[in-house]
């Protein structure tokens, strides 16, 4: 496992616009990293869906979401990991049902793309939930 | 730390262009909305959303603008985007909203697509 050559970690309380500040921490630390334009867009759009996600379905009990920054690498920045960790109600991931646009064009509700974006978007995602809350991690390459 | 999204529209002959300037969150998303159900009112069958000025588009507001396309779609008439970051093209693709409406890299050439 490569050290942190980085970490930043932030506890947002449950309210509007609370993935903004987010998205503002991972934009700091990709260019730290001198991440591409195009690869920071996608980070922080990726932590602005997870940040969502967590703050629309976790119902978690403290009304907060802590999220860590960590810039890894052996001597040099190499990846960004990402971890959104809230204290809701956890979720079966496996039973989250895949948008399609052409169902969703027809049907009432238009909503849960977070989890397609945020997997097309990063270079690796893992889910781990349980009854006491749910954990993102997500990396991004430099 | 609200941000809010302004916009404003250019009605043309046969054409609306809406531009956006900011977040595309779900306000801004209902903002584009209302333009967009106002122009179709007045009768307009094509509009083109410039997101010059949008740097991110969240899944909320793009779950809107799917609503404006399913709104195209009943009406036969047609909505494309320009100007997008490769971000959020990218998102449109991966949503699979290219199949659906058109995306232009800049309005001169969504203008000429949309007349054909």
């Amino acid at each position: 496992m490569n050290p942190v050559l980085r970490e930043v970690t932030l506890t947002l309380p449950i309210a509007p616009d609370m993935e903004v500040a987010a998205s503002k921490t991972a934009t700091a630390l990709a260019e730290f990293m001198r991440m591409s334009p195009e690869k920071i867009d996608e980070v922080r759009l990726a932590v602005v869906e997870a940040c969502i996600n967590a703050f629309e379905h976790s119902h978690a009990r403290d009304q907060k979401v802590r999220i860590t920054f960590a810039v890894i690498g052996e001597h040099e920045p190499e990846k960004l990991e990402i971890r959104v960790v809230d204290q809701g109600v956890g979720f079966r991931p496996e039973r989250v049902e895949q948008p399609r646009i052409a169902e969703k064009l027809k049907a009432a509700r238009k909503r849960g793309w977070g989890l397609k974006i945020i997997e097309g978007l990063m270079d690796e995602v893992e889910i781990d939930s349980t009854l006491d809350g749910t954990t993102v991690v997500m990396r991004k390459l430099r | 730390m609200t941000e809010i999204l302004k916009l404003s529209v250019d009605r043309r002959e046969g054409l609306a262009v809406i531009y956006t300037e900011g977040y595309i969150n779900n306000q801004g998303g209902e903002e584009i909305a209302r333009a967009a159900y106002d122009l179709i009112g007045s009768g307009y069958r094509k509009l083109l959303l410039n997101l010059a000025g949008t740097k991110i588009v969240n899944s909320i507001g793009i779950s809107i603008l799917i609503e404006i396309i399913e709104k195209m779609l009943e009406i036969e008439g047609r909505l494309a985007f320009c100007n997008l970051t490769p971000t959020i093209e990218k998102t449109f693709h991966i949503m699979g909203l290219a199949q659906y409406a058109g995306i232009y890299t800049d309005e001169p050439t969504a203008v000429d697509g949309l007349a054909i």
